[in-house]
């Protein structure tokens, strides 16, 4: 137990510290590999708490897929660094005060089940226990049953977006060549190939 | 104190010794397939190939090492030092910790994890980031190019990888590569493995794997005739030394994926007295060579693809396929009530 408690607390002050110096790092570039660093920590947490499947998603998608498009941007992007610290004291209030806010829902939540722990028994529990389904079976059937309506949504929602993001960056230009596979493939000999009787000092 | 050393201590010990093992017999198997890769494209060009370094070549590769780790390690002074230095590192470490949950033969696995399938995901996804890091902090032209094209063409071919792991998983029922290899087997034998009822998958997975490791045809990322070496350009001895390792490490990874996915992993192809009594790591590594070889002989005779080709074929062609297959494969078991369960 005891060697899990100190695994705990290794990947909890790596992601806080790696966390910190995803805002404190000067080049965005190092702070993207902070971000990344952080996501790892926490996927590693989510080991610990026994939820491989979320670890091992929360890997996939956020660090193998949205982290990439950030690194993408931020390295293309010519940032220039003074002017990136000259706004730092101007959003510090903004930023604070969101902050404040996450932490004191985050301590009324935390401190409910403390006071009352009968609050813990209002969260459904329609999961199967760890014991009787790995958590990859019990997340597909909760879903995939329970929440299947739910799930289609937020699929539409995301196919809407993508659409609209397609929509806002879609370009229709007429002057380029484009190459059509099918045209390409479907070309016959005698299309694409003249035979010619050039007569000896003519030319055709 | 003892309590600790028994609970903590032997586990340990024997995870750490299973560990190097395995690394040792990798890294001495990737030091030869490097030298078959090269020996097979001398051979299909009517070369020799590497000869003289020990009887037929057989020790280029140590040599090889040898001199790369014996040179000089050349910063560019515009580099960003740290995660220069870093992503060869980045590179090598992943590609070698995917081996964690590769099955070899029945129970010989270091970490057998019921989502082994996503963690070999997960794994082979961020492989882009030792490339990408290479290309930025090389602070030049050319790996810079290299580092957005290989990231464009990395997260392109994944999905379409996604959906064939999809595809093996729910005939499988399972996410864990030993329950896919167990649920290939049968009195068929050969017929029994997946690559005969997912045959366009099986097609699909190899072309998107030759993708994802950027080998040829698809090297886009380290073109010479447009790139020079892509993201390689600035990086000498031994760091380059690990680039090249890892990328071996992580074909020879992807050569243990598709037979473990398709060809039946340890299992003997054919269900008699002969073949059963071959251990099954012999099995499969006889499979890794053959999809090897292939990885090989497509890297001799195939010319590479244009960038808009390679995204094209990711994005129109095997997305499109592959999605089709999911929801084909889906229908069938269903329909059909062959929905693997398990316990």
């Amino acid at each position: 137990m005891i060697v899990s408690a100190i695994a705990f607390y290794v990947f909890a002050a790596m992601a806080v510290a790696a966390g910190f110096m995803v805002i404190a790092a000067r080049n965005p570039v190092h702070s993207v590999l902070f971000l990344i660093l952080t996501f790892f920590n926490a996927a590693a947490l989510f080991v610990l708490m026994g939820a491989e499947f979320i670890a091992l998603i929360l890997v996939i998608v956020y660090v193998g897929a949205v982290a990439v498009l950030f690194l993408f941007v931020v390295m293309m992007l010519d940032i220039d660094f003074a002017q990136l610290r000259q706004g730092f004291l101007q959003y510090l209030p903004i930023g604070g005060l969101v902050g404040l806010i996450l932490l004191i829902e985050l301590l009324l939540v935390a401190g409910a089940w403390v006071i009352t722990p009968e609050a813990m028994q209002v969260a459904a529990s329609p999961a199967p226990a760890l014991e009787q389904a790995a958590n990859t079976r019990a997340l597909g059937q909760i879903l995939y049953t329970q929440y299947a309506y739910l799930f289609q949504a937020a699929g539409l929602i995301l196919l809407v977006a993508m659409i609209g993001a397609i929509v806002l960056t879609l370009r229709h230009r007429v002057d380029i060549k484009r190459q059509v596979i099918s045209r390409q493939v479907g070309r016959k000999r005698h299309e694409g190939v003249e035979l010619k009787d050039v007569k000896p000092g003519q030319g055709i | 104190m003892g309590d600790i050393l028994t609970t903590y201590g032997i586990p340990l010990a024997i995870i750490v010794a299973q560990s190097l093992g395995l690394l040792i017999a990798l890294l001495l198997f990737t030091a030869y397939i490097l030298l078959a890769d090269r020996k097979i494209w001398a051979a299909v060009q009517l070369r020799r190939g590497p000869n003289v370094v020990g009887a037929f070549g057989l020790f280029q590769s140590f040599a090889d090492l040898l001199k790369f780790v014996f040179k000089e390690v050349v910063i560019p002074s515009g580099a960003n030092k740290g995660v220069f230095l870093l992503a060869p590192l980045v590179t090598v470490v992943l590609a070698l910790s995917a081996w964690a949950v590769v099955p070899l033969a029945d129970g010989w696995v270091v970490s057998n994890i019921n989502i082994g399938i996503l963690y070999i995901l997960a794994i082979s996804s961020l492989g882009v980031y030792g490339v990408i890091m290479a290309g930025w902090a090389s602070n030049s032209k050319y790996p810079f190019l290299s580092a957005l094209r290989s990231a464009a063409q990395m997260v392109s071919y994944e999905v379409s990888i996604g959906f064939v792991l999809i595809t093996v998983l729910m005939t499988a029922g399972s996410l864990n590569l030993s329950d896919i290899v167990r649920a290939q087997e049968g009195h068929y034998g050969l017929l029994n493995w997946f690559w005969l009822p997912h045959l366009p998958m099986f097609v699909i997975f190899f072309i998107s794997a030759l993708a994802e490791t950027n080998r040829p045809p698809f090297d886009l990322v380290e073109a010479e005739s447009e790139l020079v070496a892509g993201f390689m350009v600035e990086y000498s001895s031994t760091p380059y030394m690990m680039f090249m390792l890892g990328e071996y490490v992580s074909i020879i990874l992807m050569c243990a994926m598709t037979t473990i996915l398709f060809l039946g992993g340890w299992l003997p192809p054919v269900n008699v007295l002969p073949f059963t009594l071959v251990p099954g790591v012999i099995w499969f590594l006889i499979k890794l060579c053959l999809v090897f070889f292939m990885f090989a002989m497509v890297k001799a005779f195939v010319p590479r693809y244009r960038y808009d080709q390679l995204m094209r074929l990711g994005w129109k062609v095997f997305l499109p396929i592959s999605l089709f297959w999911v929801v084909l494969t889906a229908g069938v078991l269903v329909g059909f009530g062959l929905v693997p369960h398990h316990g």
